[in-house]
C-alpha cells in the first residue's frame, strides 16, 4: 500500500473533527493539545497514513497538505 | 517535503490566507475551497467576478482572490446579470444561501433563470437561517425545530420547504442544474466536477447554471459537525435527493 504523510497548518485548524470521520485508515487521533483558538488538534498518531487525501478534501479549513510515496517508475 | 514523495493535495491558491468566521465544521469552508481549486485548475482568477450576498457567506470577497461584488440582500442575480452584460467575456457566479436565494431573492432567482442569463448560481441550502440566529427558511424541513418554529415546522402553517432547483429546472432557458453535497468525501469530488463543469458551461455561452449544495449549519442546528452531516444523510437527502436535475440536451 502506498504511503503518506500529511502536514496540518494548525493555527488554522476549528477543530472540527470531519478529518478523523473521512480517514479511511482511522489512523488520526484527535490530540489533548491545542492551538491558539483553543481547538484540540489532530494527529496522524499511528503513522498509517496512505496520502489518500479524503481528509484533506472534507477539510473546511483547507488546514490539510497531502503528500505520498512516488511509484517507482 | 520529504525525499521521494510528492505532493497530492495543498490549500488551492485562489483561497486566500486569511482566518475565515466560519463556524468549525460549516459547509461554506468546503465550498469557497471547491471554488478556488476549480478557478486555479481552469486558471481564471483574473477574469472571475463574483457577487457575494448577505447571510453567512456576506464576506466571500475577503477568502477567494477574484473581483468581487457585494449585493444588496437576495438581489446577487440581478447583480450578476448587470455584470455579465457589461463583460460577457469573464465568468460571473453569484454565491447565495437560501435566505438570500430562496426566501427575500426568489423574484430575482427566477427571473435571472427565466431569462436564462450566462451566470452560475453556487446555492447553499442548510434548511435555516445561519447569519442571524437559526430562523426558519423556505427550505426548512417538516418538522425541523428553529428558533422560530420551536414545535417543528407545520406544513398546513407554513408551507411546504421549496425545492428551488426542481423549480428552477421547469423554466425553458435553464441549463444545467445539479444538487450536490459535500458531506463526505464522495461528494465533495463530485461536486467539484458539477462546479467545473458549470464554468466550462459558461464559457461556451450555454446560459443559467444552478449548483445547489445540500449543507449544514452545526450550530443553528444545535449539533457538532459530525452529526449534522449524519442530519443531513438522514433527513435532507430523502427531501432533496443529489444529482442533476437538468441536464443539458445533446
Amino acid at each position: 500500500m502506498a504511503k503518506g504523510y500529511i502536514e496540518f497548518d494548525y493555527e488554522f485548524c476549528k477543530g472540527c473533527e470531519l478529518c478523523i470521520q473521512a480517514c479511511p485508515v482511522n489512523t488520526l487521533v484527535l490530540t489533548t493539545k491545542m492551538n491558539k483558538k483553543g481547538y484540540r488538534l489532530v494527529e496522524d498518531a499511528e503513522g498509517k497514513c496512505t496520502g489518500c487525501a479524503s481528509c484533506a478534501l472534507v477539510c473546511p479549513d483547507a488546514v490539510i497538505t497531502v503528500y505520498r510515496q512516488k511509484k517507482a517508475s | 517535503m520529504k525525499e521521494g514523495y510528492e505532493l497530492i493535495y495543498e490549500r488551492p491558491k485562489s483561497l486566500i490566507k486569511v482566518h475565515n468566521h466560519y463556524c468549525p465544521g460549516c459547509t461554506h469552508g468546503v465550498v469557497h475551497k471547491l471554488l478556488a481549486e476549480v478557478i486555479d485548475e481552469l486558471g481564471i482568477e483574473n477574469e472571475t467576478i463574483g457577487v457575494a450576498p448577505v447571510g453567512c457567506a456576506v464576506l466571500a470577497y475577503d477568502y477567494i482572490d477574484v473581483d468581487w461584488q457585494e449585493a444588496a440582500h437576495g438581489r446577487a442575480q440581478a447583480l450578476a446579470t448587470g455584470i455579465k452584460r457589461m463583460h460577457p467575456d469573464k465568468y460571473v457566479f453569484t454565491y447565495q444561501g437560501d435566505g438570500d436565494l430562496a426566501a427575500i431573492g426568489t423574484a430575482e432567482t427566477v427571473h435571472a433563470a427565466n431569462r436564462g442569463e450566462n451566470i452560475l448560481v453556487v446555492f447553499i441550502n442548510n434548511a435555516i437561517y445561519g447569519m442571524t440566529g437559526g430562523q426558519m427558511a423556505p427550505t426548512t424541513l417538516e418538522g425541523q425545530k428553529t428558533s422560530t418554529s420551536p414545535y417543528g415546522r407545520v406544513i398546513d402553517d407554513m408551507g411546504a420547504p421549496v425545492k428551488i432547483a426542481d423549480m428552477l429546472a421547469l423554466l425553458p432557458k435553464t441549463y444545467y442544474i445539479t444538487r450536490q453535497t459535500v458531506a463526505d468525501v464522495k461528494g465533495v469530488r463530485a461536486a467539484k466536477k458539477a462546479l467545473k463543469k458549470a464554468f466550462e458551461y459558461q464559457k461556451a455561452g450555454k446560459g443559467y447554471c444552478l449548483v445547489e449544495f445540500v449543507a449544514n449549519c452545526p450550530s443553528n442546528w444545535k449539533m457538532t459537525p459530525i452529526q449534522s452531516f449524519e442530519w443531513t444523510k438522514e433527513n435532507m437527502f430523502p427531501y432533496y435527493p443529489l444529482g442533476d436535475v437538468k441536464t443539458p440536451e445533446e
